[in-house]
């Protein structure tokens, strides 16, 4: 095929041919990180940040398999992010901070919120669906204000110790900021891997084909509704996990966690990033909150400026961030894939 | 429940469906005709009120504040359709509308907290419409009674625009099917940038109405809303008689919630919108086919 005629940029090709590399390259530099804290060539702080934006990028990516792979728009995921960091809190102020039994209880807990909220949402369509996932994202906002018994209200629930790892005798507390950023990267693999798993399995194409054509599988007779309600809980759940980081992060579970911003947050990272890929939530991630933090620093009106930047690459990055990387059209795609 | 108590509840219930009426009806058509869902619309209902409380303390003058802000808020609306919105439009955009309107919104609301500050802020009543009134056995403040007289108006008046005129005849049509419409000569543009900016005006003049009774603090915004949003949700795709019903349920629901379980008053409305998605997945009065 002669007349292909596309062009790659060096950045795209370079990146082709060193796919694998980069990726070793990325995991060691994640590795040796907290070395770069330690021998003060970078300041305490970045690896809070560090943690963070691998806290958002989990959150992103469980959005990205509603939202770029199954084409539901949801504007309530903080739902279970929020709800995730409440259970968190409530049982290890109350109970146990071991990991071992509130990941499986925050889990199974997002999970059923999921699944009870998905029921009603995943029957609507559209920017309907958005509306309602707003709506319910908002209820549970206004219960975690109101019932302030068992949430602590406007102020959250404060005081989450830092998680342990039990089993018996044994007993690993995860006590220092540079064994919880360890932790939390390793959490993060292991969704990115599971995700990576999902997305690729029979279970994965079929939500791309839902999100191409819902009518179409219906005709197959694929029983969609049950395709996207489990995917709702898949990516409630990966939220949930995501809050659990969250509420050990900052020691505090707070009704922000659950707010509609939070939900418009992880939805421009999304945009930024890119959607329907799974590093696309991590760059998205990355990129706004090093943004935000470097705004933040420097000027009070940085939400203004973070508007701006978020309505800039509306209108003009459509693809998000990850679509400069990647060969876009069809003619790209099969150049890139001579080269591999 | 006393009955005296019952009756104050049903008109302050009443008092704030007609205030998310006139905020819900203008989503509900930039809605339906445009298929846009506009977050930055709680932003406008609280930018309206605050320069209704501006003007108000600048010249004294409430019902001028009543006149200039939805007008002011109305050229804002119409200025963003124009730039940027228009370049948005079209099937399967609508997450880059949202996000748009969303960053739109943060904007607005950071900018009204820079200029006006993060405090609880409210207009007065206009003196015209002070004191109170004897209603049988109970005593209600004229002011809200005023507001929802001025709510039943307004929906009177809407409905017969959209009914009786050509423009409301245009927009009926555009609801059903905007392509069909541009094909008989009419220009769609135009229309869809008066829709809008007359939505935002409603918008801004909901703010000015329900200042001197729900006050301006940021954190309104997105309280308003989400009523809002849960009103078109509820009532339909578009639909005027969706918009007016919507809100008179979620008005009352808000308002007994409040005072019967007021843990819970919020979850009450849900509960409302849940129960009525499980029958009518499109709503009160929507098509089938969201």
């Amino acid at each position: 095929m002669a007349t292909i005629t596309a062009q790659l940029n060096n950045a795209q090709l370079w990146l082709l041919r060193n796919r694998k590399w980069t990726v070793v390259a990325l995991l060691l530099l994640a590795l040796i990180f907290p070395l770069l804290v330690r021998f003060r060539i970078l300041n305490a702080y970045s690896l809070s940040l560090a943690i963070d934006v691998l806290i958002y990028a989990i959150f992103a990516m469980s959005l990205d398999l509603l939202l770029g792979y199954t084409g539901l728009i949801s504007f309530g995921h903080a739902a279970f992010f929020g709800l995730g960091a409440y259970i968190l809190a409530y049982l290890s102020t109350r109970l146990t901070s071991n990991l071992l039994l509130t990941v499986p209880l925050v889990l199974l807990g997002t999970a059923l919120a999921a699944l009870v909220i998905g029921f009603f949402a995943v029957r609507t369509r559209g920017i309907y669906f958005l509306m309602v996932t707003l709506a319910f994202g908002q209820m549970l906002f206004s219960i975690a204000i109101s019932w302030s018994s068992v949430t602590g209200g406007s102020d959250g629930l404060t005081g989450v110790p830092n998680p342990s790892l039990g089993l018996g005798p044994l007993n690993l507390a995860i006590d220092t900021r540079e064994n919880f950023y360890f932790f939390t990267l390793a959490i993060f693999l292991i969704s990115f891997w599971l995700l990576r798993r999902i997305v690729n399995s029979p279970f994965g194409w079929t939500l791309r084909g839902i999100r191409e054509n819902d009518a179409r599988l219906r005709a197959l007779g694929v029983n969609t509704f049950r395709f996207k309600l489990a995917a709702f809980v898949v990516g409630g759940a990966f939220a949930g996990l995501a809050g659990l980081l969250q509420a050990h992060s900052a020691s505090i579970a707070s009704p922000e966690n659950l707010y509609w911003t939070t939900s418009g947050q992880v939805m421009i990272m999304l945009l930024v990033g890119g959607a329907g890929t799974l590093t696309g939530p991590l760059l998205g991630a990355a990129t706004v909150r090093l943004l935000q933090n470097f705004a933040s620093t420097r000027t009070e009106r940085w939400e203004t400026l973070m508007g701006l930047v978020f309505i800039a690459f509306v209108l003009f990055l459509r693809g998000g961030l990850i679509s400069l990387l990647r060969p876009r059209t069809t003619a790209e795609t099969s150049r890139a894939q001579e080269i591999i | 429940m006393s009955l005296d108590t019952f009756t104050i509840q049903l008109l302050n219930g009443l008092v704030t469906s007609m205030l998310l009426f006139v905020m819900a009806v203008g989503l509900a058509l930039i809605f339906g005709l445009m298929d846009v869902i506009n977050l930055t619309h709680g932003a406008f209902y609280l930018l309206g009120g605050y320069i209704g409380l501006t003007l108000v303390r600048a010249l004294g003058n409430f019902w001028l504040a009543l006149l200039v802000a939805p007008l002011v808020v109305g050229a804002l609306g119409l200025v963003i359709e124009y730039f940027f919105l228009r370049r948005l439009y079209g099937r399967g955009r609508h997450l880059e509308q949202v996000l748009f309107t969303f960053g739109f919104a943060l904007i607005v609301i950071d900018l009204t907290r820079w200029y006006w500050g993060a405090f609880v802020e409210s207009v007065p009543e206009p003196v015209e419409l002070s004191g109170q009134v004897q209603l049988l056995f109970i005593q209600f403040p004229i002011y809200r009674l005023a507001i929802i007289f001025s709510g039943l108006a307004l929906a009177l008046v809407l409905w017969l625009f959209i009914e009786r005129t050509r423009l409301g005849a245009i927009i009926r049509a555009g609801v059903s099917d905007a392509q069909m419409v541009s094909g008989l000569g009419i220009n769609i543009q135009q229309v869809f940038a008066f829709v809008f900016a007359l939505g935002t005006a409603l918008a801004g003049l909901a703010g000015v109405i329900g200042a001197p009774v729900f006050h301006l603090y940021p954190g309104l915004d997105s309280e308003i809303l989400i009523l809002a949003l849960v009103v078109v949700v509820i009532g339909g795709l578009g639909t005027l008689k969706g918009a007016f019903l919507g809100s008179l349920l979620i008005g009352l629901a808000d308002t007994f919630g409040k005072a019967l379980i007021p843990e819970f008053s919020r979850f009450l409305i849900f509960a409302v919108m849940a129960a009525i998605l499980l029958v009518r997945p499109a709503g009160l009065f929507g098509l089938s086919e969201g």
